[in-house]
């Protein structure tokens, strides 16, 4: 018996963690996957539908960056998916799983939406305030919830935050239901009287320009979000508590750091950064309210973040990336629809990449090492 | 006359049920051995869309199509497809050790948009319907004579096709499985304690893929069934976020099944008959917003997740090690 137990062979290699692989090599790594990624999906192309490399690719750019109004749309779906991630970097920064970004952006939109559709009578500026009011709250107690439960009896903050997610969506669809009566669809909200929407602030002072731009207000009000998050994680006392929690309950227990206490302030944050979210697309963007609302970049977000290691810029980085292929997708399946290509070809090319990407974060923290040769090891 | 839309209720509620179950029922068995699999959704696209194509190319291509292929297509394509996503989450979660909600989201996104993309491509028809009858009318055969002859026991009990009884059949050999059998107790060790299971020989590595490739491959196959028991052997590349939205339903309800398959049988009816109110309360008189009786499901699957929790009663909880990583070497 132990005779047979010798004989078996070493396996063929084992897995080691590294300590600390430097940062140039570890973006070698996730450069590489992502070159291999563009590769792999060129190939896809070519098998597909016949379209070489260097015409899809610059097909993909044309359609991300190719004209302005390109450009400007890439830019706003990448700063939607930006300030979703960016809301939930503190939450993952925390290890706690908040997969109802969607649900959260949904509920700060609906009540933003609630405000702007009954209360037109409202100065501009209380109106605007009471829109920021509510959707915060509303989206901080879709935070709070599934926190309160982890916090106090250890609920899996996983399943109740994607549970709270198709609440938010019914809740979403039964205000919807009813403004909407007897239309078909329900249709721009204030259409004429522009209420609650950023272009009413400047309404008066009708030019045209980037002051009086939604869009390009809604891009920078995020990128402000982004810069502030950046900080509150880096430099204060708070994101230094959040860190402390997200490496052991226990050692932050030890530190004097009270768990619940920033489990419960840290959800409430990123909840109602979500909601705000809502709330800045519902007033510059969509101007209504739909269980789309957050185009499912709710979902995409917690991809972001967790690929940008709690990094808001590299977030920036990775939502235009994201967003870029999507765009360059759309134009692909306008030009090429008739050999059977679809905008859908973007979520597998964009899930691929992901896929690959995370893949290396293997090799970046973990090496193989090999087993050795019969000979070394009887020297040894 | 209530009677009767009360039985077409449930003979509604039961039709989707049936599916749900068994989408469940894979998810369940994932979740069993620790892995949280969030790519229950897109699972089940990818089944749908290749076991619909391949049915629909053998149909339209052959005069006479075999009702034996047809099965054997549908559920073996879709059964194939689906392991092959199980062995993607496997190897990414299981042998690379990358976050299982993460990887989970991103089969889900990559799954759906696979889905849509070869119905596009290869049925060539991006907005039109496209129906099998051949695959239908052999897929949800129903059981002669118990199906027609006994009145209100026909009705309710015996009125689906055959798939319906197969899938209930399965939920019985997965309880069987998982508590009257040596594996089932191993796989139940590793999702509970997996460093405990690994000092007791258990080959951890082994059980946590099996389970995540026989779990994806019902989830699949769940897919086709929805597609045929459900939307009448029609398909049309819209219908993809609907299967979708099917998908986090099945997982909502693994939750509310308290993790036992025996609770997937009543529960998945519980969700059938929110699901069909839209169309049911109104026949009766009824005037009560449909959206928030179709929020019912989640909101109640919340309440089951706090109540479990409350009573702190281990009989009733997840596998204690779900959605943790295991790495032998970190302990």
């Amino acid at each position: 018996m132990s005779n047979q137990m010798t004989k078996k062979r070493e396996p063929l290699f084992h897995i080691v963690r590294r300590d600390n692989m430097p940062m140039l090599a570890a973006w070698g790594y996730r450069i590489g996957a992502f070159v291999l990624a563009l590769l792999l999906n060129a190939v896809f192309v070519w098998c597909m539908v016949r379209v070489d490399p260097i015409t899809f690719y610059s097909t993909m750019w044309e359609g991300a960056f190719g004209s302005e109004s390109y450009i400007w749309a890439t830019l706003k779906a990448a700063a939607k998916l930006l300030c979703i991630a960016v809301a939930l970097s503190p939450a993952f920064k925390m290890r706690f799983w908040n997969i109802g970004a969607e649900g959260q952006v949904l509920i700060g939109g609906m009540a933003a939406a609630f405000v702007m559709y009954h209360y037109t009578a409202l100065p501009t500026v209380v109106l605007f305030l009471v829109m920021i009011i509510a959707s915060i709250i509303a989206g901080g107690i879709w935070g709070f919830l599934p926190a309160f439960f982890k916090a106090k009896m250890n609920a899996n903050e996983t399943l109740f935050t994607l549970m709270m997610n198709y609440i938010a969506m019914n809740v979403v669809d039964y205000f919807y239901d009813k403004w909407r009566g007897f239309r078909s669809a329900l249709g721009i909200l204030n259409q004429n009287t522009k209420i609650g929407w950023f272009a009413s602030i400047w309404k008066d002072n009708d030019t045209d320009g980037l002051m009086t731009n939604e869009d390009f207000w809604f891009i920078v009000v995020i990128l402000v979000i982004m810069t502030l998050m950046f900080f509150y994680l880096k430099l204060t006392k708070q994101g230094y508590e959040i860190s402390v929690v997200g490496e052991s309950h226990n050692m932050a227990r030890y530190a004097g750091i009270s768990v619940n206490k920033v489990i419960l302030r840290t959800m409430i944050l990123s909840g109602a950064i979500c909601g705000f979210c809502g709330f800045l697309v519902v007033s510059s963007q969509s101007h209504t309210i739909s269980s789309g609302l957050a185009s499912g970049y709710g979902f995409t977000a917690i991809i972001v973040a967790w690929l940008s290691k709690f990094n808001t810029f590299t977030m920036a980085g990775v939502s235009l990336l994201i967003v870029a292929l999507e765009k360059g997708s759309a134009l692909m399946a306008n030009t090429y629809g008739m050999r059977g290509f679809s905008s859908s070809a973007a979520d597998v090319m964009v899930g691929a990449m992901l896929l690959l990407i995370i893949g290396s974060e293997f090799f970046i923290n973990y090496k193989l090492m090999f087993r050795k040769k019969d000979k070394e090891v009887q020297a040894a | 006359m209530t009677v009767d839309i009360l039985i077409g209720w449930l003979q509604q509620a039961i039709r989707f049920a049936a599916f749900i179950m068994l989408a469940s029922l894979g998810e369940l068995l994932i979740e069993k051995s620790g892995s949280l699999n969030l790519g229950t959704p897109g699972t089940m696209c990818v089944g749908a869309a290749a076991g619909f194509i391949s049915v629909f190319y053998y149909c339209n291509s052959t005069e006479d199509p075999n009702a034996a292929i047809i099965i054997l297509l549908a559920l073996g394509v879709s059964f194939v497809a689906a392991t092959f996503m199980g062995v993607l989450f496997g190897f990414f979660t299981i042998s690379l050790r990358i976050n299982q909600n993460v990887v989970g989201l991103v089969m889900t996104m990559f799954g759906c948009g696979l889905a849509e993309f070869l119905s596009v491509y290869f049925i060539k028809s991006e907005s039109g319907n496209v129906r099998c009858q051949e695959a239908y009318d052999v897929l949800t055969a129903k059981i002669p004579f118990l199906s027609d002859k006994l009145g209100y026991v026909s009705d309710i009990l015996f009125s689906y096709g055959f798939m319906v009884y197969a899938t209930i059949a399965l939920i019985v050999g997965m309880m069987i499985f998982l508590y009257r059998t040596r594996a089932g107790l191993n796989l139940r060790a590793v999702g509970e304690n997996p460093g405990t299971a690994d000092a007791a020989g258990i080959n951890v590595t082994g059980y946590k893929y099996a389970a995540a490739c026989v779990g994806s491959g019902l989830i699949g196959m769940a897919g086709i069934f929805c597609v045929m028991e459900f939307k009448s052997g029609a398909w049309a590349t819209a219908d993809v976020p609907a299967i979708e939205a099917f998908g986090w339903l099945a997982v909502a309800l693994v939750i509310f099944a308290l993790w036992k398959p025996i609770n997937l049988l009543w529960g998945a009816v519980v969700f059938g008959v929110c699901y069909w109110a839209e169309s049911y309360l109104p026949q009766m008189g009824i005037v009560i917003s449909t959206d928030i009786v179709q929020m019912l499901p989640y909101v109640i699957t919340i309440l089951v997740l706090i109540v479990v929790n409350l009573r702190k009663n281990k009989e009733n909880q997840g596998p204690a090690s779900l959605g943790l990583p295991y790495f032998r070497e970190e302990r």
